[in-house]
């Protein structure tokens, strides 16, 4: 054992030096070129910093798009999905609620076109996206209250509607947080 | 076809599409031909003439596993030591505290062994410190060992050996400097351009637009999230692991995740064809893990894809599929794939909730952590399946009346007595630990570790030891399992699920070395052909369906009942 335990104590020695100080101060080097310089890319508005691209944020009022639930209230100091299996009952009572708070917001929409990302907690709880069906069937109730035409609104959500990668792979999307800045430009 | 299914479809095609020349290079840079790597060949030798190790030197199989042992409980003591003293430590910008000494002694064992199971939350739980000088060094050396191990393995099956299977060492140092760290880089390159931070910056406090306060964790956590996958680690640097919108931005990130975790565990089998060069019997094994992985993965799809019935009853549009614990941006295809590939090949890091998938993908999820040799983990995933080659050999064998053989050497009582308790192993560690978790909780139900009700609920318990069983480190995350006697429990499944599994192949494959080699002949059981790949699933079936089959009928099965057919 004894000749063991030298060699692996240096070995050891050097490979943290290579793998905890060299390799990811190599990273943080390389990233000071990417966007956001390593830091997470922000988001700007009358030049004023109002959070992460990649964040999502909540979204409350109901003159703005409304996110995806969160189980930790959209602070990023944390992450947390519901963890709620799906036979359980108190799970399917606040989905229940969830549902039923959306209509009373949103009295001019059709129950069956609500879609399911809108009444479920997202896995990080800092979803920054909603689909695209949950972003039109919002658009009756923000046209209201804002005093838009609703072909204005939707014209909006097609501008920024997130393509699937090279138009090929996965769902598209809609950042809120890029759509609720671009709906106080309009 | 949907956008959302050809993501899933292509990724798995370009892994493959990787994995094959990919194993090519692995198998030469084991067999010491020429690579393009080369260049640091006079570091590596620097490296080993400070450390006082002749690279040259050939161990035999009891030696190997001496060296491998010696260096890991080193490791321990060093992860246990700086996880307890964290919080009084340099490069803690957040001031987040130590850690207690059973949640040490989880999380170091939990690292060490290639687990990571994480039984706190990256944001408050670890400090820069310990996240980069132990999780993500153990994340290099454990899969380094994990590979040195296999290597040993296919050594001995060489045909013209007895003793010397190589230097541990050397086998060690380049699976770092030629594998892992090179293509980690790139990884880790790829993320930082899409977003993931790097930077040694602590918290961030933002103001919303609509005028909220709130913070965001952020860290060097590109570089960790690289090895985390390729070396079929799995912890993540935030809580939610690949499902944070930091650790995982977009679509792309999401395939070169996918991507990452399970080309080292294919690339291996090719490497194996290559090095022996029996490429029959690597496509054969090949066959035989993706018919495995297909046959968890469709039915997860189906599932997932479907939706809670419970939702659709309330009459919305689930047409998105079950969404609750998923992300948009990956959507419930991607989310069902990573999933499977995350439970079979011992990573362990999620993009979605398993807590809350529907029942049948719960199963499944739970089929390839008991399975856990569908290309399995860094390097022991091979190792999970050359026991299972081991025992279908044998019962073959004894069905067509023909000596038991595997490449050329018999096999005897001793290695076949091996071989059984390695694979008896695994149920006996689940589900002794899932019946003493159950039985503590009936006892007191104030120990309150459960987040759901009824079969759920067992289903929590249940998936943790086969998480640490396994060496998986995905979990029912709903479970409260920072205590004692998770910490402690887990900590010794960990413990047996992994070392057990080394040193039983490595000594059946090292005393097999030693008998004397006879050739082939017309009286051969052929263990490269179709009918024998056939033969070893259905030894893979038997011994996980049958072991487990009571336990998942309480679980997730009853669950799927009360859900489906009320």
């Amino acid at each position: 054992m004894k000749t063991y335990i030298l060699p692996s104590l240096k070995l050891t020695g050097i490979l943290i030096l290579i793998c905890s100080v060299m390799y990811p101060l190599l990273i943080a080097g390389i990233s000071m070129f990417a966007p956001g310089n390593g830091e997470g890319k922000k988001i700007t508005a009358h030049n004023n910093v109002v959070g992460y691209e990649n964040i999502g944020q909540q979204f409350t009022d109901d003159s703005y798009f409304q996110g995806r639930p969160s189980a930790v209230d959209y602070n990023a100091a944390g992450s947390a999905g519901s963890n709620k299996g799906g036979a359980n009952p108190d799970y399917l009572a606040t989905v229940q609620a969830r549902i039923d708070t959306f209509l009373v917001h949103n009295p001019e929409i059709d129950k069956a076109a609500i879609p399911c990302d809108l009444v479920t907690a997202s896995g990080s709880g800092l979803d920054p996206n909603i689909s695209v069906k949950a972003a039109k069937i919002q658009v009756a109730r923000i046209a209201k209250i804002r005093n838009k035409s609703a072909k204005e609104i939707n014209d909006l959500i097609d501008k920024l509607i997130e393509k699937p990668l090279l138009g090929l792979f996965g769902p598209e999307k809609i950042n809120v947080l890029k759509l609720n800045i671009a709906l106080n430009e309009l | 076809m949907n956008t959302e299914l050809i993501g899933v479809i292509a990724t798995f095609a370009i892994t493959v599409a990787i994995a094959i020349p990919f194993g090519k290079y692995i198998a030469k840079v084991f067999s010491g031909e020429k690579t393009a790597l080369d260049f640091i060949s006079p570091f590596e030798k620097w490296i080993f003439r400070m450390c006082r190790i002749d690279s040259s030197k050939q161990m035999n199989w009891k030696q190997h596993l001496i060296a491998l042992l010696s260096i890991n409980i080193l490791w321990f003591v060093y992860a246990f030591i700086m996880l307890l003293t964290q919080g009084s430590l340099f490069l803690n910008p957040d001031g987040n505290p130590s850690m207690s000494p059973d949640l040490s002694f989880n999380t170091a064992i939990s690292f060490l062994v290639n687990c990571n199971l994480q039984h706190y939350s990256g944001e408050t739980g670890l400090t820069y410190l310990t996240q980069l000088a132990v999780i993500t060094f153990l994340q290099f050396v454990s899969a380094a060992t994990g590979i040195a191990a296999l290597i040993v393995v296919f050594n001995a099956m060489k045909e013209n050996v007895s003793d010397g299977l190589g230097n541990f060492f050397d086998i060690f140092l380049k699976s770092i400097t030629r594998i892992l760290l090179p293509v980690s880089i790139i990884i880790a390159v790829v993320l930082i351009f899409n977003g993931t931070p790097a930077s040694f910056d602590g918290k961030d406090t933002i103001t919303t637009l609509q005028g909220d306060t709130v913070q965001v964790s952020r860290g060097p956590a590109a570089g960790m999230i690289a090895i985390k996958h390729l070396g079929t680690n799995g912890g993540g640097w935030f809580g939610v692991n690949s499902a944070h919108p930091l650790e995982n931005p977009n679509y792309l990130t999401n395939m070169v995740e996918m991507i990452a975790q399970v080309l080292i565990p294919i690339a291996l089998i090719f490497a194996l064809g290559f090095y022996l060069k029996r490429k029959k019997m690597a496509y054969v094994i090949f066959g035989v893990m993706t018919i495995g992985m297909l046959s968890l993965l469709i039915p997860t799809l189906i599932a997932e894809s479907n939706g809670n019935p419970a939702i659709t009853e309330m009459g919305i549009d689930q047409s998105a599929g079950s969404m609750e614990g998923k992300e948009v941006r990956f959507g419930a295809k991607a989310s069902a794939y990573w999933s499977i590939v995350t439970t079979i090949i011992s990573t362990g890091s999620v993009n979605s909730m398993h807590d809350s998938s529907m029942p049948v993908s719960g199963t499944m999820q739970l089929l390839g952590m008991m399975t856990n040799a569908f290309y399995g983990g860094c390097g022991v995933g091979i190792l999970n399946y050359y026991i299972f080659i081991i025992i279908a050999v044998f019962i073959s064998g004894l069905m067509v009346g023909r000596t038991p053989e595997f490449l050329g050497r018999k096999i005897e009582a001793r290695e076949m007595k091996i071989a059984t308790l390695v694979a008896l192993l695994h149920p006996f560690l689940i589900l002794v630990g899932t019946a003493l978790s159950s039985f503590v909780f009936t006892n007191d139900p104030s120990v309150g570790w459960l987040n759901n009700p009824g079969y759920h609920g067992f289903s929590e318990m249940l998936y943790e030891y086969t998480s640490s069983a396994a060496n998986n480190g995905s979990g029912f995350e709903g479970l409260g399992d920072n205590n004692w006697f998770w910490n402690i429990t887990t900590g010794f499944v960990l413990i047996l699920g992994r070392f057990l599994p080394i040193i039983g192949p490595v000594a059946i494959a090292g005393i097999l070395a030693k008998k004397k080699f006879i050739p082939e002949s017309a009286g051969t059981l052929r263990t490269d052909t179709g009918t024998f790949g056939i033969m070893t699933y259905a030894v893979i079936m038997i011994i996980a369906a049958l072991a487990f089959f009571p336990a998942l009928v309480l679980g997730p099965l009853a669950e799927y009942f009360t859900l489906y057919h009320p």
